[in-house]
């Protein structure tokens, strides 16, 4: 058996496992307001599946926390630049930074209802997971650019765009690839729960709520398992997207 | 041209450089010789503008500067062509010229390799292959031929020799034979100063 056979292999088996803990669980339970069964769940998916409505809000959502994740990845990306170029700029963002890491996403949230309509919070709580991290891996992997390569190119009197392009964007690649992994997922996962609190028109944040308040257990379940693989997707596409984007350059730190 | 002014650089207590004068015109050939840690280095990296002496002056009079570091210093993610021609171009147009330099040192099929693909002494003709592809009028060589068997290293200075089209060479070695193959007036350290 080859390696990706056994990758898939191991994570079939892991998922039956967990699938069988699951339906265990709900069969000891017994009731399926507290509990749904995994089979339930996939039918009301399915079924969820089968409607318009539900590409049309789960578009919307993403649409909303992509927004958020793709202008802080640009912020970020911007930002750490000149953090690298200024120190006044490192000293004045890195406490800033700490802040934004350190602070609840549900105060923000509450923050953020007095300043911004309903529709907007996701995608600025979502942009606000996804930038310290996006700012702290790229400019730690500036940072860390081997200064050896800068004084060749300094010696060689390479032009600027030429050094940016074959020494600084292979040698932080890795770190915003490190980044993008984890931002992703606190984005989409902070912009769903920005929903959840805000109930915007046709969100997946809007559906989990009901879901909550009319007791409607399996779907909220459905909702849940539907942002689980949807987060799984964007970020696989995403990853494979930096990673063409990288592919120019082989080799050394960047590469796979 | 090449010329060092009164320079002088201490690291903490430790002088490496006294007043140091020197001056390569083109087509001239020097070479530093002295015993490890002496500041040879230190002195190229002062003549190439990668640190600044605490007094004195240097003058470089080239529109091109090549350095062979003691170290490869390659970019791990290019191939041996693509570090070579780095520093020409950078396109299509000029890969050709790199590619030749890479077989005039004998690396005839190390083009399309990384790096992490090659040995130590194959990574340092890509390097002085980089140096030569840009055709200096000041070359700056940090024991760049090191890593080397005595058989190649005859071979690789000769084809040096051979490019070297005038430019002023400042050469750190500590290998009289090879200063004396790259035909380089020697300078030995003393006190502080390399002196002829």
């Amino acid at each position: 058996m080859n390696s990706r056979a056994r990758k898939l292999a191991d994570a079939l088996l892991t998922l039956l496992f967990w699938a069988a803990v699951w339906l265990l669980l709900a069969r000891i339970v017994g009731q399926e307001l507290l509990l749904p069964a995994p089979g339930a769940v996939l039918k009301r998916l399915a079924a969820l599946a089968g409607t318009a409505d539900f590409w049309v809000i789960t578009a919307t959502s993403i649409g909303r926390v992509l927004l958020g994740i793709v202008s802080a990845t640009a912020l970020g990306l911007l930002l750490a630049v000149l953090t690298a170029a200024s120190r006044a700029a490192r000293v004045l963002l890195s406490p800033l930074m700490t802040v934004v890491k350190s602070t609840p996403v549900a105060s923000f949230v509450i923050l953020a209802l007095i300043w911004l309509q309903r529709d907007i919070l996701p995608v600025f709580i979502a942009g606000l997971m996804v930038l310290p991290v996006v700012w702290a891996n790229v400019s730690a992997g500036i940072q860390e650019t081997d200064a050896q390569l800068l004084e060749v190119a300094r010696v060689y009197r390479m032009p600027r765009g030429r050094v940016l392009r074959r020494v600084y964007v292979p040698s932080v690649l890795p770190h915003f690839r490190a980044a993008l992994r984890s931002a992703l997922g606190f984005g989409w996962k902070a912009g769903i729960a920005a929903e959840v609190l805000t109930v915007p028109q046709r969100s997946i944040g809007r559906m989990i709520f009901e879901s909550k308040l009319y007791l409607q257990t399996t779907d909220l379940f459905a909702w849940t398992l539907a942002v689980i693989l949807l987060s799984l997707v964007i970020e696989r596409l995403m990853l494979r997207l930096i990673a063409r984007a990288g592919r120019s350059e082989k080799g050394g730190a960047a590469r796979d | 041209m090449i010329e060092g002014r009164d320079l002088c650089l201490a690291f903490g207590e430790k002088t490496v450089l006294r007043g140091q004068e020197l001056t390569v015109p083109a087509h001239g050939r020097i070479a530093l010789m002295g015993p490890s840690g002496c500041g040879k280095t230190t002195l190229l990296r002062v003549l190439a503008g990668l640190q600044k002496p605490d007094s004195g002056s240097v003058r470089v009079d080239a529109a091109r500067l090549a350095f062979v570091f003691q170290e490869p210093r390659l970019l791990p993610w290019r191939t041996a062509a693509q570090n070579v021609n780095a520093v020409l171009s950078d396109t299509a147009a000029t890969l050709p010229e790199a590619e030749t330099w890479l077989r005039r040192l004998g690396l005839d099929e190390a083009g399309a390799l990384y790096p992490s693909e090659l040995s130590g002494g194959m990574q340092q003709r890509v390097s002085l292959a980089r140096a030569m592809a840009c055709r200096p009028e000041v070359l700056l060589l940090d024991e760049p031929f090191k890593a080397m068997d005595e058989a190649l290293r005859a071979q690789v200075i000769e084809t040096v020799a051979a490019h070297l089209d005038g430019a002023a060479v400042v050469l750190a070695t500590h290998s009289e034979a090879e200063a004396r193959a790259l035909d380089c007036k020697i300078y030995h350290y003393n006190n502080g100063r390399f002196e002829a």
